[in-house]
């Protein structure tokens, strides 16, 4: 079996051999939107009219990371990504086939020596924007594949799961548990059968890393939950997958098919008697979803509610047998730990928070894009020297992190290490890695009512603490927003958010709270300024007196003038 | 084993039906596929009328009550014909810093609809999406399955008006 590997490496080495350039065309959703499939087509046909077809091979490849200057093409002349393109459109192909045995052509060059390429450590997208997403062979020539044959071959599931455990892998998806443990506990619960679950479920605004990986380099997820599978003793798997994901889904769906045709999934893989297979289910746009135990409830064809736990989805998952439930990210990390060993990929990161991160750079930053970088990289790196800076020229304010669940980092903090235990200590949390920059004109109470807006709707309904509470505290940053709250407004909100979070069900409700605690933390001088002046004279330090004043003094005139 | 009626008649001789068929039984008339089967018939019919909901509950032998449910919990699915024409309006982080809440009011106030809402002669859905992943290119909006990015207000303008006077000029032709 190994040797049907080799096989197709050597095949696929003696194909790029064949050919003396390639032309690299970003097919990421991102360049997608930019027309990018237009320019592949443009560039085909050049190659084709000038007869080079022969000699250039023009590829489809996943995302290059730098999506603000799409759509990118990278030319190669021997080397990986040699030559980078940025903006390029259909007019320009006859420029670049044109410019192939001679020098770039220097308008459209993206440099590549800058630290946005330079400053990233890239394991989990090792292979995006270098192989066809569309073709099992280039991910086996990238050495695709060769973990799960050694996880299988020579290892047993326990060393397997030792491995993970050595790397000190955390879950990718916000929460930072252990990798290694909960393979662990699934591992040991009892149960005919046991599931692994792939959660692609990308609900944070701002974030893209998953939709990224999932459209990049399918093959990895696929590997990575072969192996997980193959760890805990499970033979089937699915990979949720948000419905606003199209294209992902269906590169997945190529990829299963084509696995399965090489035998590296299905059953009896590689000769041995390891069976696994994966099937795909598709979201419907509910953030809730995210959430382990709604995630299961939305996989059985019911309505995304999350339920009480314990029992964890671990103990009594998916149709009541033990489930792991593994992020995109985590899943795409094992392959890489497993072929490089456990104490390789320990060895980067910080003391508790291992390996690198998947990040997304969004808002009011000049590279806008995707970067992977080792845990513990300062956010004034990230921002300042990878991310290019803030655009405009403005000044940057505030870096949010964790989508809905995660908090705004005031400016002053951007020294801070990105690790799981750093991002908390400031109130916020690393979330699934989208990173949105705020320079000064950003308003904090705009960006907790929008977040708390979110979790309003998203809420599932089932408790009354998320279902209710986030309605109020909506309310009360409207207020706010519309610079017509009072003092007592603030208590109520600082009580609604203790009570939220303290009493809710799930993640959702929970973390609700999160980004009104941190701009009222770091920004409360914004909640201040919305108070209005007659509300403020009026105050009392008694909170229910100044209820009362309220109820008596400040509606009763705002009525007459609504009235 | 639940008793399974896999022999319930589609609500019409509609072609349509049969790609639900094939994915119902793809899943084999189990109740899990409920999800994937509402999405095939919001794909093949545009939306969920009341005929697919009672076909669909009765085929996975599932209670109407579910069926409901699931298909108004998840905000993909809709339960009203959309326009002719759809307008999707990216709202996620990224979107709403770069500029997306004054350029929604925009088009709302010129359209005379709220989002969520289609206009009075169906020819322009306008609604919203919580994060479409292309935050590289915020603001992002999606006019009839093209994705647009780096909008700004004249862009998006229009490339609504060329969507929906081509629309009208069908539309006369057509009567003519």
């Amino acid at each position: 079996m190994y040797e049907r590997l080799e096989e197709i490496t050597l095949a696929e080495q003696e194909v790029a051999e064949r050919y003396d350039h390639t032309v690299n065309v970003c097919m990421a959703a991102g360049c997608m939107s930019s027309q990018s499939g237009a320019i592949k087509e443009a560039i085909d046909k050049e190659v084709e009219a000038n007869g080079l077809e022969r000699w250039c091979r023009v590829r489809g490849v996943g995302c290059m990371g730098l999506c603000a200057h799409g759509p990118l093409v990278a030319v190669d002349n021997g080397k990986p990504a040699e030559t980078m393109y940025q903006y390029v459109t259909p007019e320009d192909a006859p420029a670049i086939v044109g410019s192939l045995d001679t020098a770039p052509v220097e308008r459209l060059r993206c440099p590549t020596d800058v630290p946005f390429f330079q400053r990233q450590h890239k394991i989990v997208l090792e292979n995006s924007g270098l192989i066809d997403p569309e073709r099992i062979e280039e991910y086996i020539a990238a050495d695709g594949y060769t973990a799960l044959i050694k996880a299988i071959t020579e290892m047993s599931p326990a060393e397997v799961i030792d491995e993970i455990i050595t790397s000190g892998l955390r879950g990718r998806g916000g929460g930072g548990y252990p990798t290694g443990l909960k393979w662990t506990t699934v591992a040991k619960s009892d149960g005919e059968t046991k599931y692994v679950i792939c959660n692609a479920d990308e609900g944070d605004p701002g974030a893209f890393m998953d939709r990224s990986v999932l459209e990049s380099d399918p093959h990895r997820i696929l590997e990575g939950m072969a192996i997980a599978g193959y760890a805990i003793g499970a033979s089937q798997g699915y990979i949720y997958v948000r419905g606003e994901y199209p294209l992902a889904v269906a590169r997945l769906k190529t990829a299963i098919r084509q696995a399965r045709r090489v035998n590296m999934l299905g059953s009896g893989i590689a000769g041995t008697p390891f069976a696994f297979h994966i099937d795909i289910r598709l979201g419907a746009g509910a953030f809730v979803c995210g959430e382990e135990t709604a995630l299961i409830a939305s996989i059985e064809g019911r309505r995304g509610q999350p339920r009480p736990r314990p029992p964890y989805p671990a103990e009594y998952g998916l149709w009541g047998q033990p489930t792991l439930i593994n992020n995109v990210e985590t899943l795409a990390s094992v392959a890489p730990i497993i072929r490089n060993g456990g104490a390789w990929y320990a060895g980067m990161g910080t003391a508790k928070s291992k390996g690198t991160k998947v990040f997304a750079l969004a808002g009011s930053i000049n590279n806008t894009g995707l970067i992977e970088v080792p845990m513990g990289t300062s956010l004034r790196e990230i921002i300042y020297e990878i991310g290019g800076g803030v655009s405009g020229g403005g000044k940057c304010k505030a870096i949010q992190t964790g989508g809905p669940s995660g908090g705004c980092i005031p400016a002053d903090f951007l020294d801070t290490p990105v690790d799981y235990e750093s991002l908390s200590a400031l109130g916020s949390i690393m979330g699934s890695g989208g990173m949105i920059v705020m320079d000064e004109t950003a308003s904090m109470v705009d960006v907790a009512r929008f977040f708390m807006e979110f979790c309003m709707t998203e809420s599932c309904g089932r408790c009354v603490p998320c279902r209710v509470g986030t309605v109020h505290m909506h309310n009360l940053l409207d207020k706010f927003s519309r610079k017509e709250a009072t003092p007592h407004d603030l208590v109520l909100l600082e009580k609604l958010c203790d009570m939220v979070r303290n009493t809710s069900l799930c993640g959702l409700g929970q973390t609700a709270p999160n980004p009104v605690m941190s701009t009222l933390r770091y920004f409360r001088h914004e909640y201040m300024a919305a108070i209005t002046e007659e509300a403020a004279d009026l105050f009392v330090l008694d909170p229910a007196l100044s209820v009362s004043r309220n109820g008596a003094t400040q509606r009763a005139p705002k009525l007459e003038v609504a009235s | 084993m639940p008793l399974r009626n896999e022999k319930v008649e589609p609500p019409s001789d509609d072609k349509r039906w049969r790609i639900v068929q094939a994915t119902m039984q793809r899943n084999g008339f189990e109740r899990d596929g409920l999800i994937e089967t509402l999405h095939t018939v919001q794909e093949s019919f545009g939306y969920l009328d009341d005929d697919s909901l009672r076909y669909v509950a009765a085929s996975l032998n599932a209670p109407l009550s579910q069926v409901y449910g699931v298909s108004t919990f998840y905000h993909l699915f809709s339960l009203k014909p959309a326009g002719r024409h759809a307008c999707v309006v990216c709202l996620g982080t990224a979107c709403y810093i770069k500029g997306m809440p004054a350029l929604l009011k925009e088009i709302e106030k010129r359209y005379g609809i709220k989002a969520g809402e289609t206009t009075a002669d169906g020819h322009l859905s306008l609604l919203t999406a919580r994060c479409l992943g292309a935050c590289g290119l915020a603001p992002v909006a999606v006019f009839d399955g093209n994705i647009a990015g780096k909008l700004d207000m004249a862009e998006a303008l229009n490339r609504l008006q060329e969507m929906t006077t081509v629309a009208t000029e069908v539309e006369s032709v057509r009567e003519a």
